[in-house]
């Protein structure tokens, strides 16, 4: 699906009658309406760069997954889409003071058609693309790509991608295993709550994340007093009264074990993490895939404008907020604010801004996110999500670093393996 | 005896040279209004004003205080002296800032949900104009001469001038991130937009005609204190045109501005987080609302010196003090 947005990204009028509808006051409304005409916005940009035509595009690819444990979870079409409609409206609403005009492409495909998918975009002149993908997927479709195109990881969460895997060309907007997992600890640690009861699940990606969990814990001073794997055994997510055995099973499962603060769950298949909390033997807080929970967004965050930010999404969409909208939607908005800042839309040119110190971007979490050069992972703060509210945001108070106090989370640069930005 | 005790307290006014203003602060949590007496810093009321009381201003005369109550989508209106809400004013949704003409009437206000600043008569208390602006249009500054409402965007990252005659605008100067506050020296020759993420006070010197041209950025430095905390928010200046005074957020200090120099000369420290500026009429003192400790902190502006705190309600948010 194709948007585009030129100047002025609705008719005046049609803002015009929303405005009233939603106010209900017609009568009082003088018809003393102003419309940016594009003389005048001429006029006003003659001291900025010439105009600009950003074509940015979004490639999802959807793969086979079994049905949530809860309804909550499950999957909007417009997954990551609807973050893209409302980055595009923000660049848009800016771009139009300067002369900028910005397209963007969305386009859904599955793991065997991607990369024909990927090439179309290519092929079509894309320069400027944001991939919601697996790390495996997103690396081949990078390397597909080469140097003359700027590719954004907005959901694989992968240490490696960030490491030995690295690639020059891909930026990550979506946070590592290891922010994530420093985000839990340094609350934990906060909290003196350093002995961890960690449960992990049996695929790859759980195994991956409680990999990240562990070097978290030495990182900050905790231990894993116990560890034990929740094997994936195939089947359905949930069954009708399937809390029923849930009820029985759970607490035989974590008895016994060694004495801990905390449980930390990881499970990226979501097999058994929202179970935790309630059936546990030993009554202790849960953290990690279940419990409190470190997210990048979440649909009540409403610190630092983030209301705005929700009642923009939540008019343009007529849904709530995801993760991946939002890592979608700050995506966007890292190319829409270097290509305001730098005036171009060269993808090397763009990295270099975007890589640099200028750098920096206010995404509703109260500090500006920027860029390590390293690795080209975004920095930002984590939120700390119980399902119902934000609890806490980490970096936690007392966590310094010489640099940010965002890089206390996830790989610093003197332990990164990262080559491909030398 | 009565006439006695009159112009006793006649002389001890002139003597001091200071009058009792009321000072009125919008507590953004604690939905009401705080009245503290400027002569004697007590607190003289605290009244109810509405769901989540922000941006907070008041007639030339003083007799009309503007309240925008940011969770009913409206802009009240109270009598200084009964503190009664009288009406109130269409504002659009959601509104924080707003900016009066001197002369006490249209009122500028930005609907941060819109993307709009919305013109509203205070007297006929209607909408004369929307002006659609850059994404979350936040701070709100006018020119001495009323030519130009300045409005700042958060997200786009602008300072848009709209001209007061047309309503369109006329000029985007891009600043650092998320811009929150606008304000112009007295003789109009300078503008200052402080950005609260970006960390900096953007200086513009403004030409005859309105025009802004960028040239300084002001950045700010406090041992001890980490970079990221030291975001400024609300902005003042002195009639003199000498001295601006920056509140730097949660590094809860107030920064002083030597103007000519464009420097930083002092950091006062103040309550937590704090958020807004006001004078006193005579410029004797400054008052800080300090969202996350409660209370108010005065400044002495001569001495550049915090002189004490007063206790007000939860989360105070906006201030202004009542014109002699």
């Amino acid at each position: 699906m194709l948007q585009r947005y030129r100047l002025g990204r609705k008719s005046a009028s049609d803002t015009f009658e929303r405005a009233s509808e939603n106010r209900g006051r017609e009568e009082t409304l003088n018809r003393f309406w102003t419309v940016l005409a594009a003389a005048v916005l001429a006029l006003s940009v003659a001291q900025t760069a010439a105009a600009l035509d950003v074509r940015t595009a979004v490639l999802r690819i959807d793969y086979p997954q079994l049905a949530p444990i809860s309804r909550y979870d499950l999957v909007p079409e417009d997954a990551g889409f609807a973050g893209a409609q409302l980055g595009l409206e923000d660049n848009a609403t800016t771009g139009q003071f300067l002369g900028h005009t910005f397209e963007n492409e969305t386009v859904t495909t599955t793991p065997e058609e991607a990369d024909a998918a990927f090439d179309a975009l290519l092929a079509d002149g894309h320069t400027l693309i944001v991939v919601m993908a697996n790390a495996e997927d997103l690396l081949r479709l990078a390397d597909r790509a080469g140097d003359g195109v700027l590719v954004v990881n907005a959901t694989a969460v992968d240490n490696g991608l960030r490491g030995d895997q690295c690639r020059a060309n891909i930026l990550h907007v979506a946070p590592s295993n290891a922010m994530l997992a420093d985000a839990v600890a340094q609350y934990a640690v906060w909290k003196k709550w350093p002995r961890w009861f960690l449960i992990h699940g049996s695929n790859p990606p759980d195994q991956a994340l409680a990999e990240a969990y562990r070097a978290s814990a030495t990182k900050f001073g905790a231990q894993i007093t116990e560890e034990r794997e929740f094997e994936d055994t195939g089947g359905s997510r949930r069954t009708d009264s399937g809390h029923v055995l849930v009820q029985r099973q759970l607490p035989v499962f974590t008895q016994e074990a060694e004495e801990h603060d905390i449980v930390v769950t990881a499970d990226r298949s979501d097999v058994f993490a929202p179970y935790v909390p309630y059936h546990l033997w030993t009554p202790r807080p849960t953290m990690g895939s279940s419990g409190l929970r470190p997210v990048t967004f979440h649909a009540s965050h409403e610190a630092w404008g983030a209301t705005q930010f929700q009642r923009r999404f939540e008019e343009l969409t007529g849904r709530y907020v995801r993760e991946d909208d939002y890592q979608v939607w700050l995506s966007l908005r890292v190319i829409g604010e270097a290509v305001t800042r730098a005036s171009t839309v060269d993808p090397a040119e763009l990295r270099d801004y975007i890589l640099g110190d200028a750098f920096e971007l206010a995404a509703f979490k109260g500090v500006a996110v920027t860029f390590r050069p390293w690795n080209g992972q975004l920095r930002q703060p984590i939120l700390l999500y119980d399902g119902r509210i934000t609890v806490s945001v980490s970096p936690q108070d007392g966590f310094l670093h010489q640099t940010s106090p965002l890089d206390t989370m996830g790989i610093d640069r003197p332990e990164s393996t990262c080559t491909a930005f030398n | 005896m009565k006439k006695l005790i009159l112009s006793t307290a006649l002389a001890t006014l002139l003597a001091t040279g200071a009058q009792a203003n009321k000072v009125f602060v919008s507590n953004e949590k604690g939905n009401t209004v705080t009245v503290i007496d400027s002569e004697t810093w007590e607190v003289i009321e605290e009244f109810d004003a509405g769901n989540r009381p922000r941006g907070i201003t008041i007639s030339p005369d003083g007799s009309l205080l503007y309240v925008a109550a940011s969770d009913d989508n409206q802009v009240k209106v109270f009598d200084t002296e009964t503190y009664e809400e009288l009406y109130s004013l269409p504002s659009g949704p959601d509104p924080e800032l707003f900016v009066l003409h001197p002369t006490g009437n249209p009122l500028y206000i930005a609907n941060e949900d819109d993307n709009l600043v919305t013109v509203t008569d205070t007297e006929s208390r209607t909408v004369l104009a929307e002006v659609p602006v850059g994404v979350e249009p936040e701070g709100m500054g006018i020119s001495p001469d009323a030519k130009f409402v300045v409005n700042t965007s958060e997200t786009t990252n602008m300072a848009h001038f709209i001209s007061t005659e047309d309503y369109k605008i006329k000029h985007n100067v891009l600043v650092d991130q998320r811009p929150r506050f606008a304000q112009y020296t007295r003789d109009g020759t300078i503008l200052f937009v402080t950005s609260e993420i970006g960390g900096t006070v953007s200086v513009m010197d403004i030409a005859e005609d309105g025009t802004p041209e960028l040239t300084t950025k002001i950045d700010f430095e406090v041992p001890g204190v980490l970079p990221e905390w030291l975001q400024p928010v609300g902005l003042r200046v002195t009639s003199d045109d000498k001295w601006a005074f920056v509140a730097l957020g949660p590094a809860n200090r107030v920064a002083v501005i030597d103007v000519e120099a464009r420097e930083v000369v002092k950091y006062i420290i103040v309550g937590q987080r704090v958020w807004q500026l006001a004078f006193t009429p005579d410029e004797q003192y400054l008052i800080t609302t300090n969202g996350n400790s409660n209370d108010v902190t005065v400044i002495d502006v001569a001495e550049q010196e915090a002189i004490r705190s007063v206790q007000v309600g939860q989360q105070p948010w906006g201030v202004v003090v009542q014109p002699d």
